[in-house]
């Protein structure tokens, strides 16, 4: 008899760290995004301005 | 009064037209030889793909920009490079063909002072039997390429909406591919839009990749400082597969493509098939094919060129193992060391060798991407060869004191993940410098405190945002050399 309750393990994607509600929740979270934004902004700048001569 | 010719117009040809106009004014000439008559911002080629832009929001004529700027602009495809005249008059000139309609194949004869090639990559399809778009996969490579995924995958899911099972493959086409940052950002936006339509739970998807670890992406993977650990790139790659349910398969060099069937060796020596609906392979590239002759008319593309057609610069091309590769080895300027009035920026350089580590399966295939060279790297490889020609033409300084050393410039690279303004998603992740510095850096290769490597809506906003200023930019609207490369 057919189950769709096949183990999930021992497959290659069963193995690396997936996201909880919480993360998810706060990649999606528009107030803290937006203070991501600017982090991510300098961040980058920081290797544009330093990254070359 | 000097002339400049510039040999493309993507995004290293366009930066350099841009510095060089602006630098040397009405005094000089800079003539620009591109075979299309439109610039595209090829980072959004992934959002016409998937049917989120229109191929006109990623482009634009060419024409009419240069007139603006007092560029002289042919619509024409080199052929060939007289770096020593001929034995009628030694000054230095260009062959190319017209692609104008009207004018199509006709021969034009550009003759120069300083050379910049900026030819980008021959999207090389016919090096895997059954690849590309006149085959039996798709590509995101070019606007009208990724406009005609669109149209495929649209036929996809509306066989999914019929509840037709589809497997969608997307990855790399060739066992030594590069460019799988783009390849990564497809399957991603592809799985959002399933997502968006819940027709995840019908579709099956791979990702096919020739890199030995996931997350390589042809520099050899990362280290990122997150969350209190610092984290290789691999993990990061896989949980963002696994997120979405996307399966891999690894160490894998496409050798041929059916209808419907991937034919691939794995870096183990077996020879595998995959089946496909649907599939995105990106080719492999090569130098666009450009030929060089001495002022006699005997053949010098072997000075000028590297066996893959890439152009020669200042790097160290003697043969090393992976353990003597060093960052020293990358080039600096991108002057050619034959003829000092020849750079090649961008893609169009020859790299000194891999960054990712070679592999070779039992059967003597070699399976591992090939160097990375698109986005910032080509953009600042433009502008800094721009700095060192004007200032030679105008101080009469041939020290090449601007430097673009992949050795020690950073690279951001925002993989996005999903199109939306509230609900959209992008992996942000930098890089400090490219190509790793193991004598600098012994522990991870690159500085770690300049990495960042994040998931969330912002890095979408950021990807967005970048479009709109690098279009502004190349369209030389007021204060766009503000804006970084």
């Amino acid at each position: 008899m057919e189950t769709n309750n096949k183990p999930k393990a021992y497959y290659e994607e069963s193995y690396p760290p997936v996201p909880t509600k919480s993360v998810k929740f706060w990649r999606s979270c528009m107030l803290w995004q937006f203070y991501r934004f600017i982090i991510l902004n300098y961040k980058v700048m920081k290797i544009v301005a330093f990254g070359h001569n | 009064m000097a002339t400049v010719v510039v040999l493309g117009a993507g995004i290293a040809g366009h930066t350099a037209t841009a510095f060089l106009k602006k630098k040397l004014g009405k005094k000089h000439d800079v003539i620009v030889i591109s075979p299309s008559p439109y610039y595209q911002w090829i980072p959004s080629n992934i959002w016409v793909g998937v049917g989120r832009m229109k191929v006109d929001d990623v482009r634009f004529r060419l024409e009419k920009v240069y007139k603006k700027w007092g560029v002289i602009y042919h619509q024409a495809k080199a052929v060939s490079i007289y770096p020593a005249g001929d034995v009628n008059n030694a000054k230095p000139y260009v062959m190319a063909e017209y692609t104008l309609d009207g004018k199509i194949g006709e021969p034009l004869k550009v003759e120069y002072d300083f050379l910049v090639n900026a030819t980008g990559p021959k999207l090389n399809f016919e090096a895997t039997e059954g690849l590309g778009p006149n085959g039996f996969t798709e590509s995101v490579c070019a606007y009208s390429h990724a406009s005609e995924a669109w149209e495929k995958l649209k036929k996809v899911f509306n066989k999914l909406e019929n509840g037709e099972k589809q497997k969608i493959v997307v990855g790399t086409g060739h066992p030594m591919a590069t460019c799988q940052g783009a390849a990564f950002e497809y399957i991603l936006n592809i799985a959002y839009e399933l997502k968006q339509r819940k027709l995840s739970d019908k579709a099956e998807l791979y990702w096919l990749t020739n890199e030995f670890e996931l997350g390589d992406f042809g520099m050899s993977g990362a280290y990122v400082k997150r969350n209190g650990y610092i984290t290789s790139t691999k993990i990061f790659a896989e949980s963002v597969l696994s997120e979405n349910n996307i399966k891999w398969i690894k160490r894998a060099g496409v050798k041929k493509v059916e209808d419907g069937l991937i034919h691939y060796e794995t870096l183990a020596g077996e020879y595998k098939t995959q089946e496909f609906d649907f599939a995105m392979l990106i080719p492999a590239f090569a130098g666009a094919g450009l030929k060089a002759y001495a002022n006699d008319g005997s053949d010098i593309t072997t000075t000028l060129f590297a066996p893959n057609g890439f152009m020669k610069v200042d790097a160290d091309y003697s043969p090393k193992t992976y353990e003597e590769f060093n960052v020293k080895d990358w080039p600096q300027t991108y002057q050619n060391p034959a003829f000092k009035n020849i750079f090649a920026v961008g893609i169009a350089f020859a790299p000194p060798h891999p960054i990712s580590k070679p592999q070779t399966s039992p059967n003597g295939t070699s399976i591992f991407p090939t160097p990375p060279r698109t986005g910032m790297p080509s953009g600042v490889t433009g502008k800094t060869t721009a700095q060192n020609i004007a200032e030679w033409i105008l101080n009469g300084d041939d020290s090449l004191k601007h430097h673009a050393s992949m050795g020690k410039m950073g690279a951001a690279c925002i993989v996005s993940a999903g199109f939306s303004l509230t609900k959209g998603q992008a992996a942000t992740m930098t890089v400090n410098p490219i190509v790793p510095d193991w004598e600098k850096y012994p522990d991870y290769g690159r500085n770690i405190n300049y990495t960042v490597g994040e998931i969330g809506l912002a890095g979408h906003w950021m990807k967005l945002m970048l479009h709109y200023m690098f279009i502004h930019k190349a369209k030389g609207y007021p204060f766009w050399w503000l804006i970084p490369e």
